[in-house]
């Protein structure tokens, strides 16, 4: 019989360890299966994964676990594995999130025929998918640092995993090539900022007096000074450099300007299902690991038993600026693409710029409606991006082409398609009743109610410049005539599952999901504010 | 001069370190002079151990042989034509020859005098530090076995220690996925 203690700390990584078999069992079936049939590795990848999440959602212990009955009520309890992790609502609903996502990028990935359609391929997404989902919960540096990079190599791995073809012809090559480009600039400055980033989290160890687990730096930072804290370093300048080296790390991760420069030359090198995970998944993890930590580490004084100093006024000043600078520059940027990728880079620019309003209204506010916000945009937000990329993925296999130009027609050629795609368009516009308009709703009210409203001005400002691009691309589709008109693009299997399933979420998460998820995700940004005492 | 088991072990390592170091220069094939270059990193383990350094030993054996040397073997796999070399020597002979004499002289003339001056005796002098440091108990300072027992135990460093290996496992297929050729 395992003891409870043994039991609870199992169940806080469930959905780990069920993504380690199920990677293994991909890599196995690689091996097994004749060649004809190795497709199949990548819907054991997806819908294994579709498994987890639903799993995640119903089993893993939180506050209001549907199922079992050892609810984890006390902070204390929640910090699990000696506190590597925190297995609270917060780290709940990113995990879903990511879990669900990676599944439908696996089964993306089964229909760019560019893949070569390689079982590896899924493994690695599933393992990036293992850092994601423990990033969602980690609560201590060195956790933090091997989540961030297991999501971070393995992604360098697949952004250039397009291999020269063995039949030699100039498009496939040219693919080729520049995947294999965007994945050398990827690693080259996703090391460099990691080593920014381990610099920030080796200063920020010391400066704490030797603790790693972030809730415990929170805490010493607070109470510096009084008994028991009397080595903990509150000089302005180092921690403010710390705090900056962190930032730097986390701005790479979510592409905030101006640490973006990787980001359309990445995005549109990498196989698109990648681009996509990278869109998606990275960016959802890296948001719920950078909410965790700064409310964690530079706490509200409110929120500490003996404050004797508290950062956060800092960090509250630095992500409004990063959030104006992000969505303004992102904006301004996508207005000139003419290449579909690069445009979607240049928006999820703009749509981390909106989310990072979100973090900066967190530490003013108790009510936990800016955790809530970013919580319930992340998850609007994978969804659509993973809409938008399905539907860039088969107009790329049918016409060669990631031109916006060529999209001309697209309504004629594929009426279904063309929805989807307005539909994913007119989310991220902000539009309703796609789910886009809700969060960004949630993420101006946020802004508002902690004292930001001119941050929720140049927001909605912002909102308005983009709707001009994201409006381009509908008109291009529907009223340009193309010389392919009537030749109709090909929906292969499982890509009905894909635009179906997502197309479905930001539909009922626009609609009549709003209150359940909005309910949810304020439990988790409620959860984010316990600290230990 | 006294013939001591510690003599023996030390004649035996150096023979392999210095053996194997020349037989990497020397071997025409690449993957030859790595499995060579393990040994000789080896040896230096072996050299750890006799100055009771134990905790260096182990990191040796891991991080050289375990790591970088395996490391260089699946480079040499993966990549096209290294495997054998057809040139041994190349044209800059006579600089290296003068680089590594100077290098002896001063390994010769710097660090003897300083080995005369602590006494020679090594493993008097760690006996001294190991009795200064038990007189010293509010010192922290942390065991190998302590190190070992934080890895694995559930309240230390298990679950970033197991998702490292998954993270490897990860960046190993990868590199063999984006190195090799696709078959046809």
């Amino acid at each position: 019989m395992i003891s409870a203690e043994l039991a609870n700390n199992l169940l806080a990584v469930a959905p780990e360890i069920l993504l380690t078999l199920v990677a293994l069992v991909v890599i196995l079936a690689d091996l097994y299966l004749p060649a004809e049939n190795k497709r199949i590795t990548g819907y054991i990848a997806g819908l294994g994964l579709f498994g987890i999440a639903i799993a995640t959602l119903i089993l893993v212990p939180a506050n209001q676990s549907l199922v079992l009955d050892n609810t984890l009520d006390t902070v204390e309890e929640q910090l699990l594995w000696g506190g590597m992790i925190r297995s609270d609502d917060l780290a709940r609903i990113f995990r879903v999130m990511v879990i669900f996502t990676g599944g439908l990028t696996c089964l993306m990935g089964m229909g760019d025929r560019r893949l070569n359609y390689k079982a590896e391929f899924y493994a690695i997404i599933v393992i990036a998918t293992i850092g994601a989902s423990l990033l969602s919960a980690a609560a201590d540096l060195v956790m933090i640092f091997i989540a961030l990079e297991t999501v971070s190599i393995s992604l360098y791995i697949l952004s250039g995993f397009i291999r020269l073809p063995v039949t030699p012809g100039q498009e496939a090559e040219q693919f080729a090539m520049r995947s294999a480009e965007s994945g050398l600039k990827y690693f080259l400055f996703g090391s460099f900022t990691s080593a920014f980033f381990l610099y920030g989290l080796t200063l920020i160890y010391g400066f704490s007096g030797g603790h790693t687990n972030i809730y415990e730096i929170g805490q010493a930072f607070g109470a510096a000074g009084t008994e028991g804290f009397e080595n903990v370093v509150t000089d302005t300048i180092p921690l403010l450099f710390a705090l900056l080296m962190v930032t730097v790390g986390f701005g790479f991760k979510i592409s905030a300007v101006p640490f973006h420069f990787w980001t359309p030359d990445v995005y549109e090198g990498a196989p698109t299902p990648v681009t996509s995970y990278i869109s998606t998944v990275s960016k959802a993890a890296s948001f719920a690991v950078l909410v965790r930590f700064m409310l964690a580490v530079f706490s509200p004084e409110e929120l500490l038993d003996v404050a004797t100093s508290s950062y956060s006024e800092w960090w509250v000043q630095l992500f409004a600026i990063l959030s104006v600078v992000t969505m303004t520059l992102g904006n301004l940027l996508a207005l000139v693409q003419r290449n579909i990728k690069r445009l979607i880079a240049y928006s999820s620019i703009a749509q981390a710029g909106y989310t990072l309003m979100g973090v900066a209204a967190i530490a003013t506010t108790q009510a936990g409606d800016g955790a809530a916000s970013v919580a319930f945009y992340m998850f609007m937000y994978v969804f659509t991006n993973t809409l938008l990329f399905a539907v860039v993925i088969l107009f790329t296999n049918a016409t060669n082409s990631e031109t916006i130009a060529d999209m001309a027609g697209l309504s004629r050629r594929s009426p279904w398609l063309a929805l989807a795609m307005t539909l994913a368009l007119l989310s991220l516009a902000g539009i309703p009743p796609a789910a886009g308009f809700v969060g960004k709703f949630l993420l101006f009210r946020a802004a508002v109610d902690s004292g930001l409203t001119w941050l929720a001005m140049i927001g909605v400002l912002n909102a308005i410049v983009a709707l001009y691009y994201y409006l381009v691309v509908v008109k291009v589709m529907y009223v340009d005539r193309s010389e392919d008109d009537d030749v109709p693009i090909n929906i292969p299997n499982p890509y009905p599952l894909v635009i179906g399933t997502s197309a479905a979420a930001v539909v009922l998460l626009g609609t009549f999901l709003i209150t359940p998820l909005n309910s949810w995700a304020e439990a988790a940004g409620l959860d984010l504010f316990r600290l230990i005492s | 001069m006294e013939l001591t088991w510690e003599l023996v072990a030390f004649l035996g390592f150096a023979v392999m370190t210095l053996g194997s170091g020349l037989m990497v220069v020397t071997s025409s094939n690449l993957f030859h002079s790595v499995l060579f270059l393990m040994t000789s990193l080896f040896g230096v383990a072996g050299l750890f151990v006799l100055l009771v350094a134990p905790f260096l030993a182990a990191i040796q054996v891991l991080v050289y042989i375990g790591a970088i040397a395996v490391l260089m073997l699946f480079v040499i796999m993966l990549t096209r034509q290294v495997m054998s070399r057809p040139e041994l020597y190349n044209q800059q002979m006579a600089g290296a020859l003068v680089a590594a004499a100077i290098l002896f002289l001063a390994l010769l003339f710097v660090l003897t005098p300083l080995a005369d001056e602590i006494g020679g005796d090594v493993a008097q002098v760690n006996a001294e530090v190991i009795a200064e440091a038990d007189d010293a108990p509010d010192v922290d300072y942390i065991t190998v076995e302590e190190l070992g027992r934080a890895f694995v135990t559930r309240n230390g460093f298990v679950l970033p220690f197991e998702v490292t290996s998954i993270l490897l496992t990860a960046a190993m297929i990868g590199a063999i996925v984006v190195a090799r050729e696709d078959e046809a």
